[in-house]
């Protein structure tokens, strides 16, 4: 069981993937931590030696990831509520931000579709 | 694409010159201003700036942590009332 970052525990996948389980590491992140350890991306996690899963430990140590990167982004989000920007309104009201249409679509942000005719439940929208 | 940054960031002229004005003088007047996409500046912290939304001036005091975004980003130009028939139109 190789533990990089805290709570992860990726193993039976080879290394390149098995470190996208970590929060904030993608494939090229991974690619980028695997080449500069100098651990082959096609090895399985469950053959890394000890030595190479120090490696990579500590490389990914220098990375903003899981805890720490998702406190940043709720940070960075409070701070556009807080000021009262556009952004930060769109943010309160559960909408997209970034200027996508709301006629249609728009469900990632707003959620599973609720019929005015069906009487399907209203989802709680968080206001401050 | 983004502006270049040889030019930096953009400000009325106009504002930014009332604003230093003021910075000189010490004094802080409500400044009126068209320009929702002027850029906030640091020497602006502190002033209240009333920015035009399309058909009043919105007044807007500029905190440090309004630094960097603009003008109109705090003076929305939209004012959802719902939709009609629903539930918290009536309420109204």
């Amino acid at each position: 069981m190789a533990r990089i970052a805290g709570i992860n525990i990726p193993l039976n996948k080879r290394a390149e993937i098995g470190l996208t389980y970590i929060y904030g590491v993608g494939r090229s992140t991974a690619n980028r931590v695997l080449t500069d350890a100098g651990v082959g991306p096609d090895t399985y996690v469950k053959d890394l030696t000890e030595d190479e899963v120090r490696r990579l430990r500590e490389r990914v140590d220098d990375l903003l990831v899981e805890g720490d990167l998702r406190r940043e982004r709720s940070q960075n989000v409070k701070r556009l509520m807080e000021i009262g920007s556009y952004k930060g309104l769109r943010h309160r009201r559960g909408l997209p931000v970034n200027g996508q249409r709301t006629k249609t679509n728009a469900r990632t942000r707003k959620g599973p579709k609720r019929g005015s005719a069906a009487g399907g439940g209203k989802r709680k929208i968080r206001k401050h | 694409m983004s502006r270049s940054s040889k030019k930096g960031p953009y400000v009325e002229e106009r504002l930014m010159r009332r604003i230093q004005q003021m910075n000189e003088a010490g004094q802080k007047q409500m400044i009126k201003t068209w320009s929702r996409s002027s850029v906030i500046f640091p020497e602006m912290v502190g002033h209240t700036i009333a920015v035009h939304d399309g058909r009043k001036h919105v007044p807007v005091f500029i905190s440090e942590s309004m630094v960097g975004h603009k003008l109109g980003e705090f003076a929305p130009t939209r004012v959802f009332r719902g939709h009609a028939g629903s539930d918290r139109v009536r309420m109204r």
